[in-house]
């Protein structure tokens, strides 16, 4: 999940917002009232709401292995006994190998389609961009019930690979949105003075552009094996005998969800805070550094 | 008031280049090519791939890997371990993944029949599927092996003559019995003061929106043809919408029409009565929701059948074999009866599960080891003759459901 | 999720934009940059809405198979005068989104306007983070969390019911409110991240301009801010509103007996009755509706390439 927030309009003397608020208006008292704060804050909570009731019933045991709303008391056992859910543990490997490698073709799939569209104007171009727009605007519903059809009428059994199939087709289409803002924003002068000296253009790809663009590669990546691993909707119709995690925590939400699926649920945010602390703390260490 | 002429401009401009209408033009011609394309059906795939089944039988070896689909809360179960799985185990050898996936026959069925029509593997050994037009389906497209009996001594010792050579499968060819059980009306009295004895009840003002019923059409057709005192296995379509609109006047107070989840409505709360099968009542009386009953109404109940079957294109058929048989015994029956609470396809885990196991409760229930009153109050599903019966069927309560 | 992340204004060093390509040697270089991308998501995307629409229009059943027959009369069947009422569904799909619409941005303003002005760049981040920090959970696990939260033995209900606010019988699973809710839910920080884009873009002496010429600070917020961080909402309620229109989960998760959505019906056609025409059918007329209500959108909001907005 990345925000790829655009370079800021050129403002050259532009003070770091807030000052302009902080600043008391001439006419009328400039009150900043705690409205806005709270009404941020709110909305913070109740989105954590339903994660503080994961993690916490991820702790109750369940004499039934079943959820419920009763408090059966405090207890670590179903931590201890992460996979003897059968089919959960096997469902969360296939969510994650299908992200990693969707991810993966995807990018190397959407770079040179990215590059093509920022940087080139060609016949189709238009048509490309049409594409690519629709893919990220049509509905999960009407996409995953295309393809089912789709591989019906082609005969392709559904299961692992028509998964991976249709998650790098969407896929692509978000790796292309952003790396054609990263594109956008990478000066080709670089380039050009790579071709200066004496560089083909492949070697000026392969060593410039490449490491220039590769924390927006990963950045994309980075979307698309998330955009993968919550994919419910789509993976519906067209995993077959294959079950992935999401799927499985809605077969698990209808029957009665062990409690191993909040378990898992709760090392998965853990591990995700954990690295985006670490990422945050990483970087302002590097921006002190750097001064 | 006119228009205002930026909005009109846009709105009214041509959009459509040559570029546009050329790939307009090319996206018919694919369309065109991808008329030829039909979506093959499960009776033409069956009549290309027959099956020599003694052939079969003998040349499978014996493999360590079973993968059983399941109902859920269908097996003994303590905190997600099941002894009897255990007891397999170890006596086998044969690791088992025991994955309780199935809960709904019809969504199952669509799940499976397409990679079965395509000649492939589920990934599953052993399911488990109730008596009705899907299984009937399964049997009828070949989509499960026929079993060697041979290798089942167990069953034909030990089975009750209920489960023996059921009109829906003569001679046990492809399935044996996993569970039998019922489906009558469970209710919660800590909010509902009086008794429950008729299906009418469910119309009681007081229980507006707080009634549960089951999305499975055949399960929902049935509870409303009983409601108005009309056999199942001998309706007809004019029946059916009689039931239609009886039902269609309980829907004001319906919560919604669930699938497994209806138990786990009815424990918190959301329902206060609801459609219920008999075995997932007392399970649930077991695991803190001691206040919950579970009714057989004076009009009859639904009595049915679910089956162990073994898909074709098993990794393991052997494996299934060797379960089947492990399971038909009093021990192993009356392990798993105890837990489940369904009724029990071996007579005489009655005996293990009293003195053995220590539970009259549950050997004593005339649910689980029904006596013959019990039997005379129950019905069987309506057996479709074809296709297209099933599709009125469907659509006439299908109407029910989605509205 | 969207990553909007277009480059508004060339800054210092950025490239000098798309290099018009004549024609000779430096047609090849883009056509084989693009020809993998564009070949795969034509057979992968755009060959399979028009499968849709051909499995629509076949006939037959599981059994027998389906063969295609140009059968227009389908979409009649499922419309006018169906046994199941699968126009209601549409509406009622479409009425679930514009509300869910609606609530993200009545929330996801605020926020967005919060992290834009009223905070120092050093938390910026930090505080954008949070409003995605629900994300790094399943969405599937926090409906369902919902779905215990929100039932009637729940915290909520019996909180209400403990102050007076609601009577016995008061319930919020299974009614239309809750489906909103969790669209709303699910989807706020598609419409957090574009107006927070479009917010940090606007110059904030543009404020303190319109302060100087008299106006309080709603005149100026309403119109100076807002029209400037329109961009930014539209964008927003493009993502959010084709998202709720056509999702499943949260009527089939938090919905009962009369939110039944045209998602739901989608998946039940195919995973229930294995209906293909008449799943494929309901799923094009959805495209259709969808494609409908956005080329008006495009239009009257005047832009001429949606892309843009994205």
């Amino acid at each position: 999940m990345t925000a790829v927030a655009p370079p800021r309009a050129t403002a050259p003397a532009a003070p770091a917002t807030g000052t302009a608020a902080r600043r008391p208006g001439r006419h009328g008292v400039n009150r900043r009232g705690p409205w806005l704060a709270i009404v941020y804050w709110v909305t913070i909570a109740i989105t954590l709401v339903p994660i503080v009731y994961m993690i916490v019933y991820s702790f109750n045991d369940a004499p039934t292995n079943r959820l419920s709303f009763a408090w059966n008391g405090f207890t670590t056992y179903w931590y201890a006994n992460l996979v003897n859910v059968s089919g959960l543990g096997q469902a969360f490997v296939t969510s994650v190998v299908i992200a990693f490698l969707a991810a993966i073709i995807s990018v190397a799939i959407g770079l040179p389609l990215a590059l093509a569209l920022e940087r080139y104007r060609f016949p189709g171009r238009g048509a490309v961009n049409a594409v690519v727009f629709a893919d990220i605007a049509a509905p999960s519903i009407v996409v995953g019930s295309a393809s089912l059809s789709f591989f019906l009428s082609v005969g392709l059994g559904t299961g692992f690979l028509t998964i991976l199939l249709t998650h790098v087709a969407f896929d692509v289409a978000y790796v292309v949105v952003v790396l054609r803002a990263r594109i956008a924003g990478t000066s080709r002068a670089l380039e050009e003075a790579a071709g200066d000296l004496g560089a083909t253009p492949l070697q000026a790809f392969r060593l410039v552009t490449l490491p220039l663009l590769a924390p927006g590669m990963l950045a994309a990546g980075l979307l698309a094996l998330a955009m993968s691993i919550d994919d419910y909707v789509i993976t519906s119709f067209v995993a077959g005998p294959s079950v992935t995690f999401p799927l499985f925590v809605y077969g698990a939400a209808k029957a009665g969800m062990p409690p191993q699926v909040l378990c898992f649920g709760t090392l998965v945010f853990a591990v995700g805070l954990l690295v985006a602390l670490l990422n945050g703390a990483l970087n302002r260490r590097l921006a002190r550094t750097r001064g | 008031m006119s228009p205002r002429p930026d909005l009109v401009r846009g709105l009214t401009s041509a959009r459509v280049s040559r570029r546009g209408f050329l790939a307009g033009g090319g996206a018919a011609a694919v369309a065109a090519l991808l008329a030829g394309c039909s979506i093959k059906g499960s009776a033409a795939s069956l009549a290309e791939h027959p099956v020599d089944w003694e052939r079969f039988w003998k040349d499978q070896q014996a493999t360590k890997q079973l993968n059983f689909a399941n109902w859920p809360l269908y097996i003994d179960s303590d905190h997600g371990k099941s002894e009897s799985i255990q007891l397999f185990e170890r006596a086998t050898g044969i690791s088992v993944d025991y994955q309780a996936v199935i809960q709904d026959n019809a969504t199952f069925y669509a799940t499976v029949s397409p990679i079965l029509r395509a000649q492939g593997a589920t990934g599953y050994d052993l399911v488990v599927m109730t008596n009705g037009f899907e299984l009937t389906q399964m049997i009828k497209n070949g989509f499960v092996c026929e079993l060697d009996h041979s290798r089942l001594p167990n069953f034909a010792a030990n089975a009750g003559d209920s489960v023996k050579d059921p009109t829906y499968d003569p001679g046990n060819k492809h399935s044996v019995v996993w569970q039998t059980g019922f489906t009558g009306i469970a209710y919660n009295p800590k909010y509902i003061d009086r008794e429950i004895t008729s299906f009418q009840d469910l119309l009681d003002p007081a229980f507006r929106g707080r009634v549960g019923l089951m999305s499975d059409n055949t399960e929902l057709g049935s509870l409303g043809l009983l409601a108005n005192g009309i056999a199942p296995e001998t309706s007809t379509p004019a029946d059916w919408r009689t039931a239609q609109d009886w039902l269609r006047k309980l829907r004001p107070s319906v919560t919604g029409f669930y699938d497994q989840s209806y138990i786990n409505k009815l424990e918190n709360g959301d329902t206060w009565i609801t459609q219920a099968w008999s075995g997932d009542v007392f399970q649930a009386q077991q695991s803190g929701f001691e206040h919950l009953q579970f009714v057989t109404p004076e009009e009859g109940q639904m009595m049915w059948h679910d089956n162990l079957m073994i898909p074709r294109q098993a990794a393991n058929p052997v494996s299934a074999l060797e379960w089947m048989d492990f399971y038909y015994t009093p021990k192993i029956a009356g392990i798993v009866e105890d837990y489940v609470n369904y009724v029990c396809p071996v007579p005489a885990a009655e005996d293990y599960v009293r003195d053995e196991l220590d539970d009259p409760t549950v050997a004593d229930s005339p649910l689980v080891f029904p006596s013959s009153e019990v039997l005379d109050k129950s019905h069987e599903f309506r057996v479709f003759e074809n296709y297209d019966e099933y599709s009125e069927w469907n659509g006439i309560f299908n109407a029910v459901v989605q509205s | 999720m969207s990553a909007v992340g277009t480059a508004g204004t060339a800054g210092l060093g950025a490239g000098p934009g798309p290099a018009p390509v004549r024609h000779g040697r430096r047609l090849r270089v883009p056509f084989l940059l693009a020809v993998v991308g564009t070949a795969y998501l034509a057979v992968f995307f755009v060959i399979p809405l028009v499968s849709g629409l051909i499995v629509s229009l076949m006939s037959g059943n599981p059994d027998d198979g389906y063969t295609f027959t140009w059968n227009w009369g389908i979409y009649g069947s499922l419309f006018i005068d169906p046994q199941v009422p699968y126009l209601t569904f549409l509406g009622r799909s479409l009425w679930y989104g514009a509300a869910a619409t609606v609530v993200t941005i009545i929330v996801g303003y605020p926020v967005a306007y919060f992290i834009a002005f009223r905070v120092s760049p050093r938390w910026k981040n930090p505080l954008l983070m949070l409003v995605f920090v629900s994300f790094l959970v399943s969405f599937v696990i926090r409906t369902d969390m919902w779905a215990f939260v929100l039932a009637s033995q729940g915290p909520v209900v019996t909180a209400l019911q403990a102050i007076g606010l609601a009577g016995k019988d008061f319930h919020i699973l299974g009614t239309g409110g809750a489906v909103i809710f969790g669209d709303a839910y699910n989807d706020l920080a598609f419409m957090v991240l574009p107006i927070y884009a479009a917010l940090e873009r606007i110059d904030p002496r543009l404020g303190e301009a319109a302060n100087d010429l008299y106006a309080g600070k709603v005149r100026a917020f309403w119109h100076t801010t807002l029209p400037l961080s329109r961009s930014g909402i539209f964008a927003g309620v493009l993502l959010v509103f084709i998202d709720s229109v056509g999702d499943p989960v949260n009527s089939a998760l938090l919905g009962g007996t009369n939110t039944y959505t045209i998602g739901q019906a989608i998946q039940d056609a195919y995973s229930g009755n294995q209906q293909y025409n008449v799943a494929a059918a309901l799923s094009t007329v959805l495209m259709v509706v969808l494609g409908i209500i956005l080329f008006i959108y495009a239009r009257v909001s005047g832009t001429d390439d949606l892309e843009d907005l994205v």
